[in-house]
């Protein structure tokens, strides 16, 4: 195998983003594009010996690399990938080469600075699912947001400002009680090493603390009902790349926080609180669900079925079940896929129309006939039609669920009827009908290259509705591991 | 048998993705070639290997792969080809092939025709993979699969308003069924622990006396909850009360796809897997009672409506909904062979109704109002006498199969001790009265009397093609004589063997063998009983209202305003579900969205903790007043006070 794989993962996006920061100007903005496109499919690539060299016979931890990095606070540079981490790290390297692609031409304005970003925050949003020090996860984490916000800050909407540091001041707050939770697990453990902090003792109220702590951090960033307000906000004023990432991967690392830390480290104030977490996973259904449907912008309503979709998410992390955490995880990558896809459909008409309004469309199937036809499929993927990877997810978080309390069940099985609603009611409005605008009548269809970013979408979303079992067979040590350390009790 | 069973289904859908993928490129010819080739591939292994082969008693039971795998759950994708599949698979690949050579006239001038023979040789795919499943979840694919199809079809003509709000309609209703479907499959999971039909059928006995507690301080059988959420489903699909009002307005689609679609296959997929499903749904009386009544009322209620439709196809769409009603019925009587039989007689004749249509449709230059018709027999010899043949089927005259289907559910609900089979035996019999009525109504009114159309299309009208005509020749054979061929075997003669299960204290089917002596003493025996009576009764009353006092019919409903205002609305249900869910949900969605959203959540905390920080920075900027005699004084006091404290303390 390749040594030091997961540095090459972290670190080749970001050289390369820097790379292309330094290329320059827009005098250049072709040889920007180019270096974007070479190094993003170049993560992608190395990102693949990880699915092919990965063992499932195993829940350790794989490809780990450990350094010694601040020897006084005993912080380690320490990576190391999991069947929980691996799907995710898949997600992020493929969702980074579609934006580059979607991007291509849209972007004509800081082109070089627009790549840059993007590549840079691929690589730490791989350090974020692959590292197994706590300081780094923070490092990693924090970093982040700070590429997404200049994204949205610099080529978004006219009211990106407010989006911006609504989005920041949400995020922020929430992980900087995260870090707080970190030190204080530092000072109890003397390490930052994540699976030292597995074996801890932490007493019940210690461990309840540390939680809610942790829950701002995660709760903010998936969103869960009632942080959620800033996600709309955000995904109507970025740009088409930065929706995507936002909604593909950035709402994951919520998602997976409670997976790597909250579950395992603090297994008894889970359990505890595990009714609080369902009951508002199943408030972001239903209600998130009756919000989306009288939505007039496209972007809107995609952010608030993304909320509703990630409360399939949390409400599988708590049941748990294998079932309902092997649901989660697969119903975090449908969403990577399906709401990554939906995302850049709007931007397709956008970019035509540049108009986010469902009134100021109808009848585009008459003029993008191929396009209707990709957006059909993916609006029926969040519609979770069996047949697509938006069924996956949902379908076995709700039978995770039903058996776990059969009311649960019954309320989450509700987003059939809202998820088609909202999808459907939207996609008539917007593709179906006659084409009355002048505007609408002028549409052309897809470019090959639009093509090639709904159709690698479309692949995966078909590959996995019909065959999820490849993906599925890489978690299931890891996930039953993580089921039994939330089973067991870490009190004194 | 696994290659055969995987030729099946994959021959429809190459054919799919080969018309919808490259139609373009290939063109028309090409396209319907291809799709009939799978197609006609599909039928010709159903009936000369599967059917065969199942009939000598063998069944095939085997996965094709490991769909999934999570936690102790093992989700496979595989068949299960037994007598009741292999029948099933047999009527859609029939009846599919009639409507793909019947499009290639009907669709001729429609510039989507490589994306219809895309359509529905996907829906053949989809109808195959739901009748030859061997597990609740590639049933649910199947079940989902051909909902997709149905929604792209209805809306097919996707510039006609009313066609993409009843394709809508028709996949959110569907989905309200397919809720209580999907939780009657996550119940089977939680209590049986495998979603395979052989293991939860062998397990169902043991579970027969368990109980559930789904509201605190009461108690439920586990049986019967299962089966009416499966039941829930069912209604969505094959358009029970109060989950019918799609299958009307699905009427906005091309006509080949009513007759495949929303007359003989997808919608029995409700009837199907009930039957399918009977291991399950003997164990509970209380369902099946259940499903007798809505059945019931399905059947009596629609056949009204129908009566007053002027829209052809539509008379045939609420005739459906009654029809389905009739086989529901016979289900809640653990009839479910007579419910099959039903279902296969039902597909032929209907299919070939809705064929007719089509044929006349054409004719008329795409008018479908009957008032506008009138004396096409002249013009049409073909299509009219399949029409008769379906009428006669539909009505339920000796020797025509409608006949041998429907006698054999009155008999088995007469013959039924299950709650509310007495009730639901009148209410059937009632709505024999109304199917001859409305049947022969439109019948009389499409072919006899004078023409009543414009000049231009009377000047037109001719025979339909032989594309069209072949098809319907070939309906009609079945539609006539499948009842007499079929009864004996389906019935009477173990062809089902072990994929129906009946329980003996409820088996009604045996106890009316034992009285069978053939096809001749069945139809004597008819007409002891009042339906064979009821059903002349329909065809003389339509004949002498429609053609002997034409103006009758107004005079009439003038007289019964309300009754009639009340069938013309069809009793309301699409006002209540406009108004109360529709409705209800956009006000629901705007209320939380503008309350809980903006005013609360981003209001009151969000904005509430930035006004809160602002009036606190706003209170401690005066401290900073700049002056130094007030620092200083505060210096002082502070001094002052802290001196005090630890004097003091």
């Amino acid at each position: 195998m390749i040594p030091h794989i997961l540095s090459l993962c972290i670190w080749i996006p970001i050289a390369g983003g820097v790379g292309i920061l330094m290329a320059g100007n827009d005098d250049r903005a072709q040889l920007a594009r180019v270096l974007a496109l070479a190094f993003s499919v170049a993560t992608f690539l190395l990102t693949l010996p990880l699915y092919i060299g990965f063992d499932a016979g195993t829940a350790a931890m794989q490809f780990v690399e450990r350094y010694r990095w601040i020897p006084s606070f005993n912080i380690h540079y320490h990576l190391g990938i999991d069947g929980i981490s691996l799907p995710l790290i898949l997600l992020t390297s493929f969702t980074g080469m579609l934006v580059v692609l979607a991007g291509w031409r849209v972007i004509q304005r800081r082109v070089a600075q627009y790549f840059g970003a993007f590549l840079i925050m691929e690589g730490l949003m791989i350090g974020v699912f692959s590292s197994l020090d706590a300081i780094l996860f923070y490092v990693f984490w924090e970093a982040m947001l700070i590429p997404m916000f200049l994204i949205i800050g610099i080529w978004g909407g006219p009211n990106r400002i407010y989006a911006t540091i609504k989005f920041f001041l949400y995020t922020f707050l929430g992980s900087v009680l995260m870090l707080v939770a970190l030190l204080y697990l530092y000072f109890q453990a003397h390490t930052f090493e994540i699976s030292a902090l597995y074996s801890l003792k932490i007493g019940m109220r210690e461990q309840v603390l540390l939680f809610i702590a942790f829950l701002l951090a995660f709760a903010v960033k998936i969103p869960m009902w009632p942080v959620h307000t800033w996600l709309p906000d955000a995904h109507v004023e970025a740009p088409t790349g930065g929706s995507v990432v936002l909604a593909a991967i950035m709402l994951k690392m919520g998602g997976y926080g409670f997976l790597r830390f909250s579950l395992p480290i603090l297994p008894d104030a889970s359990r505890e609180l595990s009714g609080l977490m369902i009951a508002l996973s199943l408030i972001a259904i239903v209600y998130i669900g009756f919000v989306a449907l009288v939505q007039d912008d496209m972007k809107k309503l995609i952010a608030y079925s993304s909320i509703a979709h990630m409360g399939f998410v949390t409400l599988g992390v708590f049941i748990f079940s294998r079932l309902g955490a092997e649901g989660a995880i697969t119903q975090m990558v449908s969403h990577g896929f399906v709401s990554g896809a939906l995302f850049l459909c709007v931007g397709v008409l956008y970019d035509r129309l540049h108009s986010r309004q469902i009134s100021d469309y109808g009848g585009v199937a008459s003029r993008m006939p191929v396009f209707a036809a990709f957006m059909m499929l993916f609006a029926m993927a969040n519609a979770a039609l069996p047949g697509t990877s938006g069924f996956v997810g949902e379908f076995l978080v709700i039978l995770g669920a039903f058996k776990a309390n059969a009311w649960y069940g019954i309320i989450a099985a509700t987003s059939l009827i809202t998820g088609a609603a909202y999808t459907l009611w939207m996609y008539k409005r917007v593709i179906f009908g006659t084409a009355s605008s002048p505007k609408v009548q002028a549409l052309k269809d897809i470019t090959l290259r639009e093509g090639l970013v709904l159709g690698l979408l479309a692949v995966a979303v078909l590959g996995i509705g019909v065959w999820p079992r490849p993906l599925l067979h890489v978690m299931h040590q890891s996930v039953a591991h993580l089921v039994r350390q939330a089973a067991a009790s870490k009190l004194g | 048998m696994q290659e055969v069973c995987l030729a099946i289904p994959l021959a429809c859908l190459a054919g799919a993705v080969v018309s919808g993928l490259f139609g373009w490129k290939i063109g028309r010819v090409a396209s319907h070639l291809v799709t009939i080739l799978g197609v006609a591939v599909a039928f010709v292994l159903s009936v000369s290997v599967v059917l065969p082969w199942t009939v000598t008693g063998h069944t095939f039971n085997g996965s094709v792969y490991t769909w999934l795998t999570a936690g102790r759950l093992s989700l496979p994708v595989g068949f299960l080809i037994d007598p009741l599949s292999a029948l099933m698979m047999t009527v859609v690949t029939f009846v599919s092939l009639m409507v793909h050579i019947y499009s290639i006239g009907y669709m001729r001038d429609d510039p989507g025709y490589q994306r219809f023979f895309s359509y529905i040789s996907l829906f053949t795919f989809a109808m195959l993979m739901l009748v030859m499943a061997n597990n609740f979840l590639q049933l649910f694919f199947g079940w989902e699969a051909v909902g997709l199809v149905s929604y792209l079809l209805i809306g097919f003509w996707h510039t006609k308003e009313s066609a993409i709000y009843a394709s809508l309609k028709a996949f959110l209703v569907n989905r309200v069924g397919d809720f209580g479907f999907v939780l009657g499959i996550a119940a089977i999971y939680t209590h049986f622990g495998s979603l395979d039909y052989a293991t939860v059928f062998t397990m169902a006995p043991a579970k027969a006396a368990s109980m559930v507690h789904m509201v605190p301080g009461t108690s439920w059988h586990l049986m019967t909850l299962i089966c009416l959420l499966l039941f829930v489903g069912a209604m969505g699909k094959s358009a029970q009360m109060p989950l019918h009002v799609w299958l009307p307005d699905s009427m906005e689609g091309p006509t080949p796809i009513s007759a495949l679609i929303h007359a003989a296959t997808m919608v029995t997929a409700g009837i199907f897997m009930v039957a399918r499903m009977s291991p399950l749904f003997e164990l509970s009386p209380a369902a099946r009672s259940v499903v007798l009544v809505i059945g019931a009322l399905t059947g009596l209620l629609m056949a009204f409506v129908a009566v007053v439709q002027n829209d052809i196809k539509r008379v045939i769409a609420y005739s459906t909904l009654s029809q389905l009603g009739y086989m529901t019925a016979a289900l809640g009587v653990s009839a479910y062979a007579a419910s099959i039989f039903h279902l296969v007689t039902h597909a032929f004749f209907k299919a070939l109704l809705f064929l007719s249509a089509g044929s006349v449709i054409v004719a008329m230059h795409h008018e479908q109002d009957v008032r506008r018709m009138g004396g096409l027999r002249r013009y049409m010899p073909v299509t009219f006498i399949c029409t008769w043949v379906g009428s006669l089927a539909l009505a339920g005259i000796p020797p025509f199969s409608g006949f041998f289907s429907k006698d054999m559910i009155l008999d088995a609900v007469h013959s039924a001790h299950i709650t509310g089979a007495p009730f639901a035996y009148w209410v059937l019999t009632a709505a024999v009265f109304v199917t001859a009525l409305y049947t022969f109504r439109m019948l009389f009114l499409v072919f006899y009397g004078e023409p009543r159309m414009d000049k231009h299309t009377r000047e037109h009208l001719h025979e339909s093609p032989w594309v069209i005509t072949v098809p319907l020749v070939l309906l009609a054979i079945p539609a006539a004589v499948a009842g007499m061929l079929l009864i004996k075997p389906l019935l009477f003669g173990h062809f089902f063997g072990n994929s129906i299960v009946v329980s003996p204290g409820d088996n009604v089917l045996s106890e009316i063998g034992r009285r069978y002596h053939g096809v001749g003493p069945f139809i004597l025996n008819a007409f002891r009983s009042p339906p064979i009576y009821l059903a002349a009764a329909g065809i003389a009353s339509a004949w002498y209202l429609y053609i002997r006092a034409p103006r009758l019919p107004d005079i009439i409903s003038r007289r019964f305003h309300g009754l009639y205002t009340v069938l013309t609305n069809k009793y309301g249900f699409d006002e209540f579900n406009d108004f109360v869910f529709a409705g209800g949900a956009r006000a629901l969605g705007r209320a939380l969205w503008m309350v809980g959203d903006v005013q609360i959540i981003d209001g009151l905390m969000v904005g509430g903790t930035a006004r809160l920080v602002g009036w606190v920075s706003a209170r401690m900027r005066r401290l900073q007043s700049g002056f130094i005699y007030h620092y200083a004084f505060a210096i002082i006091a502070g001094l002052f006070l802290l001196m005090t404290f630890f004097l003091h303390v």
